[in-house]
């Protein structure tokens, strides 16, 4: 450096000029000046970073388990309804809820499996006794539920019986007068074998069980009740409709299914029925996910907002004390852009740390719960590789106003206070 | 090539500072010359402009008047980023309060000045030795400033000045925070300094300082009073 700067006519007079990697040296030397505090600082980034990531991690973990346990019964199952309104029956006179005929209506719809109808029978109060001496020991009477069903119902409810039969069509067209026990009434009227051919009566009424329901998988109110054909129901207690569709669909038919049975059973007004059908899983995964993150990405964003607050301060304090220094390297040739730079990469390399250390911190978090639930840990790859530099950008943001108050500062008076 | 043209010249040089509406003259009219290998004292009482003269002298400042040539070359027509590049290249500072950075050992604070100057890495280190032995602190190289005394963390000031020998070297006070002991070794770094040509501006109120230089230029509300 013995060339001297030659006057007008001369070369230029070069800028001042610092490689990166000076700028860079600086920056590092400029955080580990005071480790303590810059711990301290990184701290809010790594929460809010990490916060932010084991909440992206959980939400995805958690969603993804709503697919593992996909429940297979309930998404075959289509539950219709009618809590609205009535259609006019087939001859015009009566009124019904559902149409007397909706198990071969919906059995013709492809991907139903089975259908059934039933509904509530009024039978006037009437108690169901099993034998007609009075036992002045034991409660012989009982108020029971007393079903109408039609054929169908066996299968779409998935039911099984301990003994005996289901009713068929041929009962119900006849009208005779036998009835299924569900498991629970069959314990209490004391009737466990059908073999014999055991009467219940409804008031005065004897009826035969020809069966005994064991277990439902749906409607499990029936194992309660006394079922009879809708056709016994209708001769004996004008009953006029069911109530209730159960349908059993194929997996994956559900959606299909349940927009089309409404249409099936009322094609003039499919409104008038309610249809309950087992949500998809991808929007219950996106529903999770959704309710997980709209909570916890707040707090993930609040806590990364202190953490830019915490390094803007920091920075800032860092620029106040430090103004001799400023001024030091102003005298020594640093640009204000050289300071500026410096500065802004200090609290960059801060943001940066920080986010890399809270994404690790997010993904050990997230693995840990999985553990803990046995879950599989589910994560985007883009999530722990976009946190640190979420956390430099932080960084970066935070240090801007720092940065240009250091480079506005005069060096001559940064030289004077320091 | 070596020129010929005073290193410092001062033709018709005003600062002024605007205080709301009020606008205060620190400095009124000055001109002046320092040649080459001179040895200058600005004297002068507090508020005299002496910081004011120091910092245009430094291209820290500019004048709001007159035209400020060093080496030959009119500082007015050049920007900042130049101005800074004049700074790291030509310009040794050495302040009253020393200035080095607390956390960094004694030869990393010298290497500081030749980071903004486009000295080469390799330069560096060596440049840096040769200019603490320059000053009697070879043996302190790896020390931190703070367990140095007062006339030792000067000399590393003036060693990280020296480091990328400059045209001019511009101290403010610079034994201001010392001693008389150690104040007057300074003051001797400073006539060895002369003997080898190194031309040097010293501001001060101390008439010992000033007694040392070739001239001294007396600043009074401004304006120069007198050079002895």
């Amino acid at each position: 450096m013995t060339d001297l700067v030659v006057a007008a006519g001369g070369d230029e007079v070069a800028s001042a000029r610092m490689s990166l990697r000076d700028l860079a040296a600086e920056a590092v030397a400029g955080i580990f000046a005071r480790p303590g505090r810059t711990v301290l600082t990184v701290l809010g980034t790594v929460l809010g970073i990490g916060a932010l990531v084991a909440t992206l991690g959980v939400a995805k973990t958690a969603g993804n388990q709503i697919v593992g346990r996909f429940d297979e019964l309930a998404a075959t199952s289509v539950v219709v309804t009618n809590e609205q309104g009535f259609f006019f029956g087939p001859g015009g006179d009566s009124r019904v809820e559902i149409p007397a005929d909706a198990d071969s209506r919906l059995l013709r719809l492809n991907g139903v499996t089975a259908a059934g109808s039933f509904g509530s029978v009024d039978v006037g109060g009437a108690l169901v006794r099993s034998v007609p001496i009075p036992d002045p020991l034991a409660q012989t009477e009982f108020q029971m539920s007393v079903y109408a069903a039609s054929p169908g119902l066996l299968g779409a409810v998935r039911g099984d019986l301990t003994t005996g039969r289901w009713f068929d069509s041929g009962h119900s067209e006849r009208g005779d007068r036998v009835v299924i026990l569900g498991t629970g009434a069959a314990q209490r009227l004391n009737v466990t074998r059908v073999d014999q051919q055991p009467v219940v009566f409804i008031g005065e009424d004897a009826f035969v069980v020809i069966g005994i329901l064991d277990t439902v998988l749906r409607q499990p109110e029936l194992l309660n009740g006394v079922i009879m054909p809708e056709g016994t129901a209708r001769q004996d207690y004008g009953y006029q409709s069911a109530t209730t569709v159960q349908v059993d669909v194929e997996i994956g038919a559900a959606s299909l299914i349940a927009e089309q049975a409404a249409i099936a059973l009322s094609p003039n007004e499919p409104d008038l029925l309610r249809v309950q059908k087992p949500p998809e899983p991808q929007d219950l995964r996106r529903d999770v996910e959704g309710d997980v993150n709209a909570l916890f990405l707040v707090l993930g964003g609040v806590s990364l907002l202190v953490g830019a607050i915490g390094i803007a301060n920091v920075t800032l304090v860092s620029v106040l004390e430090r103004i001799g220094e400023i001024g030091l390297r102003r005298a020594l040739g640093a640009a204000r852009r050289h300071v500026a730079g410096q500065f802004l990469m200090e609290s960059t390399a801060m943001g940066l740390v920080g986010g890399i250390i809270g994404a690790s911190l997010g993904v050990l978090l997230v693995v840990a719960i999985s553990a803990a639930r046995t879950w599989t840990p589910v994560l985007d790859p883009i999530v722990p590789l976009a946190a640190p530099l979420v956390g430099a950008v932080t960084g970066l943001v935070a240090g801007l106003y720092p940065a240009l108050r250091a480079a506005a500062l005069e060096p001559v008076e940064a030289l004077r206070s320091g | 090539m070596i020129t010929n043209e005073p290193v410092v010249e001062l033709r018709g040089v005003s600062r002024t500072f605007a205080a709301g509406d009020v606008s205060v003259p620190a400095l009124v009219d000055v001109s002046m010359k320092v040649n080459r290998g001179e040895y200058v004292a600005v004297v002068g009482p507090s508020g005299s402009g002496k910081s004011t003269m120091l910092n245009l002298l430094g291209l820290l400042d500019r004048p709001t008047e007159g035209t400020y040539l060093f080496e030959g070359i009119d500082t007015s027509t050049l920007d900042e980023g130049q101005r800074a590049g004049l700074r790291s290249r030509r310009i040794g500072f050495v302040f009253q309060s020393f200035h080095l950075l607390a956390h960094r050992t004694v030869i990393e604070n010298v290497m500081l000045s030749t980071i903004y100057n486009g000295m080469p890495r390799a330069d560096r280190v060596p440049s840096a030795e040769t200019s603490l032995l320059r000053v009697g602190l070879g043996s302190r190289m790896d020390f931190l400033p703070t367990r140095l005394s007062g006339g030792e963390r000067q000399r590393v000031a003036i060693a990280r000045a020296l480091v990328i020998r400059p045209a001019l070297l511009l101290a403010d006070e610079p034994t201001g925070n010392l001693d008389s002991a150690t104040g007057g070794a300074v003051l001797g770094l400073f006539d060895e300094f002369r003997a080898d040509g190194l031309t040097l501006v010293v501001v001060t109120h101390d008439t010992e300082v000033s007694a040392h230089a070739d001239r001294a230029i007396h600043l009074r509300d401004g304006r120069i009073e007198a050079i002895t």
